[in-house]
Parts: C-alpha cells; structure tokens; sequence
C-alpha cells in the first residue's frame, strides 16, 4: 500500500542550521497495516509523515502510495489518496464553517470542485448518521461552527473527515498529545474503531509508548531519520514498555558507541 | 435646521454614491475577509473599471456589455495579483501595489489621457448623479441598488457551491484545505480576480455617475472599502450571521459611510482633510479587536494572580 524508497530530506541545507531530518528511510507497508511509530524528538516521524502527505519535497527517493509514484505530486493532488489528523486540533477542521461544511469539504477530497451545491440535504442525513458513531452529541450541532467544540471534539471530528474518503492510507501525527488523558483515550478509541471499520491502513506517530504497543498490528521505532526497529505479529503484542526503552537504548546506543568509534 | 434640509436634499446623492462603492466594498470583503489577503489592487482596478466603461461607451457599446467588460477588465488585474502572489512567491500586499502601479500607466493608455469625461446630454448612460431625485429606472438609487441585490445573490449562491465552499475554507485554514485536496493557490487567484472583478464593475458605474473617468478615481478606494466593511461589521455583525446578509451589512457600512461624509461636510469641515479622517477611523476601528484582546489578557491575568495569593 506504501513504499518510502530511500527518502533523505535536510532542512536548511548549507547554513548552520542544517538539519537531516530522514536519512535514507526505507519503509513497507502492506494493506490493512495499522502501525505505531515512536522515537525521541527529532527522529524524523512527523518529518516521515509530512513528505508522505507532500507538506515539503523530498531531497531523493520515492514515495509510492498504492501503485503510485506520488513523489512529484503537490500536496492538495496526493490529498485523494490520504486522511490526515495532525497533533493541533486547530489545524484539522475550519473553526470558521459549520460541522457539516466541514464535512462535505473533506467529502470532495480528490473530486473537482464544481459549481454544484457545496453540500446536498441528502448528504446532512448521512452526516448526521455519521456523527453518531463518534457518540459525543454533535449529530445534534451540524450547524454549529467547529470553532465552538472543544480540541477533543475537533479532534474527532477531524478523524471522521479523514476517513470519510476511505483514504488509501490514514496518517495521525500524534494526533492525541494536545488532549486530556481522558480525552486523549477517547479520541484513541475512536480512531481504533474507524480504522478497523473502515479496514483502513494506518500510521499512527505517538509518544506514549503504551499506546503503541496497545494500538495496531505493527510498531516502528526511528531514530535520526530512519528506522531502527520494526516488529509485528505476535512480536510486538508481547512487548512491554520496559522492553522498547531498552530496546530503544540499546539500538541508539550501539549506533553511539560507532560513531564513537569512528571518531577515535 | 437649514442644515438639516441641506443634507436631507444631499441624501439620495450620498445614498446612491454609498450603493456604487457597496459594489466595490463587497469586493473588498472578498478579500480581506473571505481570503484573509488584504489587496491593494483595487485602487488601480477601480479606475480600470471606469477607463473600459467610459471610452467603450464613448465608442458607442452597449451600455451594459461596457459594464461586463469593466467586470472582465477587473478580473485580468486581479489574475495578475493573484500570479504575481501565488506563482511568483511576492506577499499579497506587494504584489496589490505593483499591480496597482503598473494599472496607473494602463489606465492612462486606456484614456489616452489623465481624465476622461462622458457627457450625460450627448450619451445615454446608465446612470447620472442628475438623475437621483428622478422617479424612474434609470435613478441610480434604483439601478445600483438592484444590481446589488442580485450581485449579493449570486455571491450568495457562488459561496455556497463546492468552488465556493473551497475558496472560504482557503482563506479559513489554508493547511487544512491543502490536507483536502483543495488546491489553495488557484483559489486564492479565483478569489483575488472576482474582488478585483466587483471593483472594477463598480467602478464603471460611478465613472458614468460623475460623467467622468480618471485615473486617480480609485485612490485610497481600499480605505473606504475597509470603512465600509467595518462599520457593517461594527453595526450589524451582532445580528447578521448568514452570508447574505453579511455582505449586506458592508453594503450599509458604505451607504452610512457616505452619509457621514456628507454629514460633516455639510457641518463645514474642509473637504481637504477627509482622507485624513477615514484613515483615521478605519485605523482607530482596525485597533479595537486588538485592544480587546489585550484589555481581557491583562484583565484574566490579574485574575489570576489575585486567585493564587488568596
């Protein structure tokens, strides 16, 4: 469903602030893949996340998305291929549009923008069925303005538009980390649920590790611009918390002892 | 109370005078509001406007054909703002200005020459600012005023199609709108040429109001197209929440705008300094939200702090 062949990106090439934020990356993903990525600040996940979504161009490489070379796409083309849910609540929704606006706005991805209604009164009947799946109440608010709801709420409903194109692949950039715990768990519940609903192939960035473990089918850890671990199956449902930090350490700190000895 | 009649016998002049700049102030609401983009295009645009209508006119158009290509005109010079800002990477104000320079030189080739007069006894128009006390269709308090009407309804309907929706939520949050497939740039040239569009068409109808074009017609035409939108705001924003009525309510804010120019002119302030006093107070209603804001800032944090040492 996705494949990242050897995909470098440096931000601020040529200045002191040179940054290589992936670093010949090379990921598969196979569909129906619901994956959890972890890794320290500065390894590369949203970085991964947004090269897929075409938010920069990528130095070298390709990215494939269902057959696709995407690579060269601007990000409003590859949009039709992908649900995006982003750690600010506000970056998700239209806070200035009502709820079914934003709906029928997401409903459209991929499609041209004609001169026909925005939105159908048959489509705010399917949209209010829609919104009962999220069971917070806002079947009853389509016309609200989404400026009104709370981060949890917008958070949800951000994910609803996600998938409401039933997108090739769902990317949710640590899409819980602005919430409350309880909201947080909420959102979570919800996203598990569309996704298996929905049978859809999801990345999932987050840094709560037990999250990880808990959620998806297959988890992935990077560091500096790559991936330095990746389990699935049986593997990972018997991991634990304790096991991905030394893991973590461990990984990393081979890599340290290296370049330590490259250096010397 | 000799004052008062003067300035009931000046209102229809002032009303009508506030339903030709309604036109271009709704172009400005497209922008400044809708994209988020302030675009100083319009002070060239607006005189673009008039220079087509006024030498097409003079060449024996039709009147209302003249009307649809100051619209046209309007909307090639808001494309090249749009390019200038999407294609070529210039911020939007900027590239308002250089557009709006290079319109300076245009128009006089339009022209032929710095000004422009269209004579109401020798050509028929569609307006004239002789006709306001007239009760017939050809009163520009009639006239524009339909115009406007169905202009707000066709805008009305525009911004709720799925172009349009498209072009609201780019302006709303351009990160989300790429996130749906939304290709924001062309949207923001749509956007930019159907302001400029507007402005030009309005434009067009106060050259033949005052029987003439010029090519400073339009100079800080964006001032009193933000006045407009901000005391519509200021006045109706409370109670007019649907899109027709809010571009409605700049309507008002231009026809209040132009009472009250009236008003103290009339009360004998020097013509001269008017600018002046538009700039003012559009920049004084400019500062309020942000006073606001910082007024219940300081005001929540002293709340605060009171809260912590008890």
């Amino acid at each position: 469903m996705l494949d990242i062949i050897g995909v470098e990106k440096t931000f601020n090439p040529g200045t002191v602030n040179a940054k290589k934020a992936l670093n010949g990356l090379n990921l598969h993903l196979n569909e129906g893949d619901f994956v959890t990525v972890i890794g320290g600040n500065g390894a590369g996940k949203s970085t991964m996340l947004n090269m897929i979504a075409g938010v920069y161009p990528v130095d070298c490489g390709s990215i494939v998305i269902d057959g696709v070379n995407v690579t060269k796409l601007p990000e409003h083309k590859r949009a039709k291929y992908l649900g995006r849910v982003f750690q600010d609540p506000m970056t998700g929704t239209a806070a200035d549009m009502q709820i079914e606006e934003n709906l029928a706005l997401a409903a459209r991805r991929g499609a041209r923008r004609t001169l026909r209604a925005g939105i159908t009164p048959k489509e705010r009947k399917e949209y209010k069925e829609l919104l009962k799946i999220l069971d917070l109440g806002l079947e009853e608010r389509l016309t609200a303005k989404v400026g009104l709801l709370s981060g949890g709420q917008r958070q949800a409903l951000t994910l609803l538009m996600a998938s409401i194109k039933k997108p090739k692949l769902l990317l949710l950039d640590e899409h819980t980390a602005a919430l409350d715990p309880k909201t947080a768990a909420k959102v979570l519940e919800i996203s598990d649920k569309l996704i298996k609903e929905n049978g859809l192939t999801a990345m999932m960035v987050t840094h709560n590790m037990k999250d990880a473990i808990a959620y998806g089918n297959r988890l992935i850890m990077m560091n500096e611009g790559h991936i330095i671990f990746d389990v699935s199956g049986e593997e990972k449902k018997s991991l634990t918390v304790e096991a991905l930090i030394q893991k973590f350490s461990q990984t990393s700190g081979q890599e340290f002892a290296n370049d330590r000895a490259l250096l010397s | 109370m000799q004052i008062f009649e003067q300035l009931l016998s000046a209102l229809p002049g002032s009303v009508s005078q506030g339903l030709i700049w309604a036109i271009m102030a709704i172009g400005v609401y497209l922008t400044y509001r809708i994209l988020d983009v302030a675009d100083l295009t319009v002070d060239g645009s607006f005189a673009t406007g008039g220079a087509v209508a006024v030498i097409l006119i003079l060449n024996g158009c039709n009147l209302w054909l003249a009307m649809l290509a100051a619209f046209a005109a309007g909307l090639i010079a808001g494309a090249v703002t749009g390019l200038l800002h999407t294609f070529m990477g210039i911020p939007p104000i900027l590239a308002g200005i250089l557009t709006q320079l290079s319109l300076y030189s245009i128009n006089l080739k339009i022209m032929g020459k710095a000004n422009q007069s269209i004579n109401v006894n020798q050509t028929d128009l569609l307006i004239s600012l002789r006709w306001v006390k007239d009760f017939a269709f050809h009163n520009p308090l009639i006239t524009v005023g339909l115009v406007l009407i169905v202009l707000i309804a066709l805008l009305y309907w525009f911004f709720g199609t799925e172009m349009g929706s498209s072009i609201r939520a780019t302006g709303i949050n351009p990160n989300m709108s790429r996130a749906q497939g939304i290709n924001v740039n062309f949207n923001k040239v749509l956007g930019i040429m159907l302001s400029n569009g507007l402005v030009a068409f309005s434009g067009a109808f106060l050259a033949q109001y005052q029987g003439f074009a010029d090519v400073k017609m339009g100079q800080g035409s964006i001032v009193i197209g933000l006045a407009a939108v901000i005391i519509g705001e200021a006045l109706f924003g409370k109670i007019f929440k649907n899109f027709a009525l809010r571009l409605l309510s700049v309507a008002f804010g231009s026809i209040i705008y132009y009472i009250v120019i009236q008003t103290v002119i009339t009360l004998g302030l020097d013509a001269n300094l008017l600018k002046l006093l538009s700039a003012v107070i559009v920049a004084i209603f400019l500062a309020i939200p942000h006073w606001k804001r910082q007024y219940t800032q300081t005001h929540m944090k002293k709340h605060k702090g009171g809260k912590t040492h008890a």
